[in-house]
């Protein structure tokens, strides 16, 4: 206690200590260690893996599996738009229209994170099922073919990504939402403006931050998902995050699955701040 | 037509609730079935056998036990971890704040199967064998981000009143900490934890890669997927399920209470 007396500046670092010092061993250098792993060069038959500066990993891995890169950012945006379009009436209807129903509604809103994340991605399994009623009401309805199918299809696979994503997107909206002064609703309306103009030049500008904030909690891990493709898709649907773990643990191809891993982050970061720019928004880290 | 207009987003707004609540009640309903195969996608019939027999399933019990082992021991530790530095965070300016805020931010912002193949990396090159202890490392150093962020939001909007006049009427720092500061911070540092236990007992991805031959519940479902799945996982699913939106469902409860309970006083006075 005396020490600290006489050290005043030393006790942030001291509270810090254990908590950074777990983030450094544990994050930072097995981050290194990916790097390192990533320019090596030779295989698990002939003796394991040599560093060589193998910087071609890098290219051979994105020229290889560049439909699967592409098709992971692609089903990332399309799941992270319909996570947005899905609960920003949603979220809407909480925030201005709930009353007392509010925090029943919320409750519903994070219910699905308090399933296992894998057993709620094979209940769609059961919902989507070829003998269940949904593909039964579709193919009556001729809006599916007598042996059309939704498992196993590119629409499973969005279709489970933006179920699971889907509270990432709307918390941070109804906070956004919920913030917003009702007074500054009532003078658009004091000065005639139609709801719907209020809304777009009030409402939606002010949500911003809950916009940019849900699409960033939504599309990184979307577009590192590979257990939606695995459970409702088929290797056609495969994403980027299918290729790291195959390669990684059933390959024991280390170099590739590293420099997969590295692309896959960088990809995020330029997207990150494509969307930054885009957004005007230097709110990204909260 | 004004009916429509007026009701039209409530009406919108039951329809999301019932698409997030679907498969729920799927994963719910058929915990209660009784196939016939060894697939449980199709409704047979009702049965409670599922129920009595939920570690009928060889397996199952030892992953949903190491489950829980892991969750509790690595909440406690990073919740512990992550409320020192959000106090650091928030209380203190110092050099290297904004490197340590981003250092917490960066772990929640990479894909998990980053993570997950980063971790098992390090292991494989410094040779640790791969099983609890190392699930337990991981998870700690995914959760203490989220420790961090839940208990800042809660210490940035905290008046500094009361532990100064606990240290104007004589109290040392620790004391102060001790007996003011931990009571008030300790429904944020009891929700943060309720989070990193319930991340923690839900994690796949990193978890796959870093478990060895060790098996927690979510790595039996994914096993169990590759062949069929026994309705006991809806089982232990449905009752992780109920048991945690019972305790939601208290802690709002419990808040409720107490603002009420403020409310009244402040009235009073």
């Amino acid at each position: 206690m005396t020490f600290l007396h006489r050290h005043r500046w030393a006790t942030p670092y001291l509270l810090l200590l254990p908590g950074i010092a777990w983030l450094a061993a544990f994050f930072v250098v097995p981050l290194g260690y990916l790097l390192y792993q990533s320019l090596q060069s030779g295989s698990i038959l002939t003796g394991g893996y040599e560093f060589t500066w193998q910087f071609s990993n890098y290219w051979d891995a994105i020229s290889t599996y560049d439909a699967q890169f592409l098709r992971s950012f692609l089903y990332a945006g399309i799941a992270t738009t319909a996570a947005l379009l899905i609960s920003y009436p949603l979220v809407y209807w909480i925030a201005f229209r709930a009353g007392r129903w509010r925090n029943l509604a919320l409750l519903v809103i994070v219910a699905p994170f308090f399933v296992t994340y894998l057993v709620r991605t094979l209940a769609w399994l059961n919902i989507l099922a070829d003998e269940g009623p949904v593909v039964g009401a579709l193919r009556t309805l001729q809006v599916l073919d007598d042996d059309g199918r939704l498992l196993a299809t590119t629409f499973a696979v969005v279709a489970g990504i933006t179920y699971n994503f889907l509270p990432f997107m709307a918390l941070p909206l109804y906070v956004s939402l919920e913030q917003l002064d009702p007074r500054l609703l009532e003078a658009a309306k004091d000065l005639y403006a139609s709801p719907v103009h209020a809304f777009l030049r009030v409402t939606l500008p002010l949500s911003a931050p809950g916009i940019v904030a849900g699409t960033l909690l939504t599309f990184i891990p979307a577009a590192g998902d590979f257990i939606n493709a695995a459970l409702l898709g088929t290797p056609r649907q495969s994403m980027i995050g299918n290729v790291i773990q195959n390669r990684f643990l059933e390959q024991v191809d280390y170099p590739t699955a590293a420099a997969l891993s590295f692309i896959l982050m960088a990809l995020i970061l330029v997207a990150l701040l494509v969307y930054a720019r885009a957004v005007g928004t230097e709110r990204l880290t909260g | 037509m004004r009916f429509v207009k007026r009701h039209a987003l409530t009406a919108y707004a039951l329809l999301a609730f019932a698409y997030l609540l679907l498969p729920i009640a799927v994963v719910i309903m058929f915990s209660f079935n009784a196939p016939e195969g060894r697939f449980n996608f199709v409704w047979q019939g009702f049965t409670l056998d599922n129920w009595w027999n939920w570690d009928a399933v060889p397996g199952i019990r030892h992953s949903l036990v190491t489950s829980l082992e892991v969750a509790v021991v690595s909440t406690i530790v990073a919740t512990t971890l992550g409320t020192l530095i959000a106090l650091a965070i928030v209380r203190h300016r110092f050099r290297g704040r904004g490197a340590t805020n981003m250092l917490v931010f960066l772990p929640m912002s990479t894909p998990e199967i980053v993570l997950g193949a980063s971790l098992l990396t390090l292991f494989l090159q410094s040779r640790v064998a791969t099983g609890f202890l190392t699930i337990f490392i991981a998870h700690v150093m995914f959760v203490v981000s989220y420790i961090v962020v839940t208990v800042k939001a809660r210490l940035i909007g905290f008046d500094r009143y009361l532990e100064e006049a606990a240290m104007d009427l004589g109290a040392n720092e620790w004391t102060t900490f001790r007996k003011v500061t931990l009571p008030l911070l300790a429904p944020a540092i009891l929700s943060a934890a309720l989070l990193g236990f319930a991340l923690s007992l839900d994690d796949f991805v990193i978890t796959y890669f870093v478990s060895g031959s060790e098996t927690t519940f979510p790595l039996f479902v994914w096993g169990a997927a590759r062949v069929a799945v026994p309705p006991q996982v809806n089982v232990i699913a449905s009752a992780i399920f109920v048991i945690a939106i019972v305790i939601m469902i208290v802690n709002v409860l419990w808040q409720y209470r107490g603002e009420r309970r403020r409310a009244a006083e402040a009235a009073a006075a």
